[in-house]
């Protein structure tokens, strides 16, 4: 039970990273990685959605729509569910917690759009589907996916506070040195998968 | 009169049809849906199998959208326009599972993720809810051959370079097959560089692109051409962040307030180059 959990741990956050060999959540990994610090931030709200959102999709597709064997709606449902919890979410801390809201509240909205939410929800549902620990499993997926999302997200974005102080050829700039410096993440990334 | 307006009609159908295929190319020119751009393209057969996905999916949901704009609540339209993109892309995906069940197994997730890509929320929010149902199905058709063709060519350059492969055929196989046997030889006996089939690969072909792109766009900027302002990045919902940042989170969200922080860094961006 925890070896399970923890090669499902080191699998979804090292060697199939999110980004860097799924290609989930690239928008915000790519747009929110100018600076270490707002990288962190989106890093941690990315943590906390994904990880709640896991918990309640699975618990919503074992106990209502596979119940009732609605299970091919489960894109709409998990979507709009994504959704309106982020809302919550974010009016719950702001009322609550208004630290937390400061630190991540900016980013919160930002993340129902972020397909690694929505592809972390499906990918739980098709690999553990309704079997015993199914929730256990997912959420504990959720959270290193998303864990495996601020690693690569942070270390980007330290290469980036770098690479601004350098003198990049004129068409490299922006976009395209962003881009070649996340394959070369993703080639350190490759190394990780003779761990297993 | 009445020919007159069909005349301007059937120019407006080519204007739209031009501009997403070829102008506004959703993902050179807009640069949107990067996700299922980098993941799916690993061959040409599966970024063309993904794009003509997208574009029955975008050109269906545009049609609804465009037919229900004047009925759908302005506050509650993205929820609105989410459910009725989800249960088209539900539509299109159980209709894969059926008949093309390999082409559904190597898309895999990214046929689900269709709902959360944003070319299709950003047509709907910036062209669908403004213009009738017939413009907005050309505006898909256009946006959804032109991710098309742009897929299949990053995939294409990827499959040829990793795999010494087009469309699945190999380089060897098509050289004896046209008769040169020479070329043949010299394919056989070359090493493809594989890691442009896995996931850096397609980082560094889309790198290429963009700083080739990059370029063009400096040259004109020297010459004094002024770049135009695009219709999926309208002021109004500043998508600075999107055509440049790689995001397009701002659709989502009208008010101000939320936007603030992603005009700030598109600002900052613009400030820094």
């Amino acid at each position: 039970m925890i070896k399970e959990l923890l090669i499902i741990a080191i699998s979804s956050a090292l060697i199939s990273n999110v980004v860097l060999s799924q290609f989930y959540g690239l928008c915000p990994f790519l747009g929110v990685s100018k600076q270490l610090k707002t990288a962190a931030g989106m890093g941690l709200a990315v943590i906390f959605v994904i990880t709640l959102s896991s918990l309640v999709s699975s618990v919503i597709y074992i106990y209502i729509l596979d119940k009732l064997g609605l299970g091919y709606l489960k894109t709409i449902v998990f979507i709009l569910v994504i959704a309106c919890l982020v809302q919550f979410v974010e009016m719950y801390l702001k009322k609550k917690i208004p630290s937390l809201y400061q630190a991540l509240g900016v980013y919160l909205p930002l993340i129902t759009t972020n397909c690694a939410v929505l592809g972390t929800a499906l990918t739980n549902v098709q690999n553990y589907g309704t079997e015993k620990h199914a929730i256990l499993f997912g959420v504990m997926n959720g959270f290193a996916t998303s864990f495996g999302f601020f690693i690569s997200i942070c270390i980007l974005a330290g290469i980036r506070e770098k690479i601004d102080r350098n003198n990049i050829p004129k068409a490299f700039r922006g976009m395209p040195i962003v881009l070649v410096t996340a394959g070369l993440m993703a080639i350190a990334f490759c190394g990780f998968s003779g761990l297993l | 009169m009445a020919n007159e307006k069909k005349e301007s009609l059937g120019k407006g159908i080519v204007k739209t049809f031009t501009n997403g295929l070829i102008f506004e190319n959703p993902t050179f020119v807009l640069m949107l849906g990067m996700c299922p751009t980098l993941a799916v393209t690993s061959s040409a057969i599966n970024g063309m199998g993904m794009g003509l996905t997208t574009m029955v999916v975008l050109t269906l949901s545009n049609i609804i959208i465009s037919l229900l704009r004047n009925v759908i609540p302005a506050k509650v339209r993205i929820p609105a326009y989410i459910v009725i993109i989800a249960s088209f892309v539900t539509i299109v995906g159980q209709f894969l599972e059926a008949y093309l069940p390999a082409l559904n197994a190597s898309l895999g997730m990214f046929i689900p993720l269709i709902v959360v890509n944003c070319i299709i929320l950003g047509r709907a929010e910036s062209f669908a809810s403004k213009n009738n149902f017939i413009l907005s199905a050309f505006d898909g058709i256009g946006m959804g051959l032109g991710f098309t063709c742009a897929l299949t060519i990053i995939g294409l350059v990827r499959e040829l370079l990793g795999a010494h492969k087009m469309f699945g055929y190999s380089l060897t196989e098509i050289a004896t097959n046209i008769g040169a046997n020479g070329l043949a030889d010299w394919f056989s006996k070359q090493t493809p560089i594989a890691i442009f089939v896995m996931a850096p690969g397609a980082f560094f072909v889309l790198a290429a692109l963009c700083a080739i792109l990059n370029n063009i766009k400096n040259k004109k900027d020297s010459a004094g051409i002024p770049n135009k302002l695009l219709s999926g990045c309208s002021s109004e919902h500043d998508c600075s962040s999107c055509s440049q940042r790689g995001g397009c989170h701002s659709a989502f969200y009208d008010t101000k307030a939320k936007n603030q922080p992603i005009s700030k860094m598109g600002e900052e961006a613009k400030n820094n180059d």
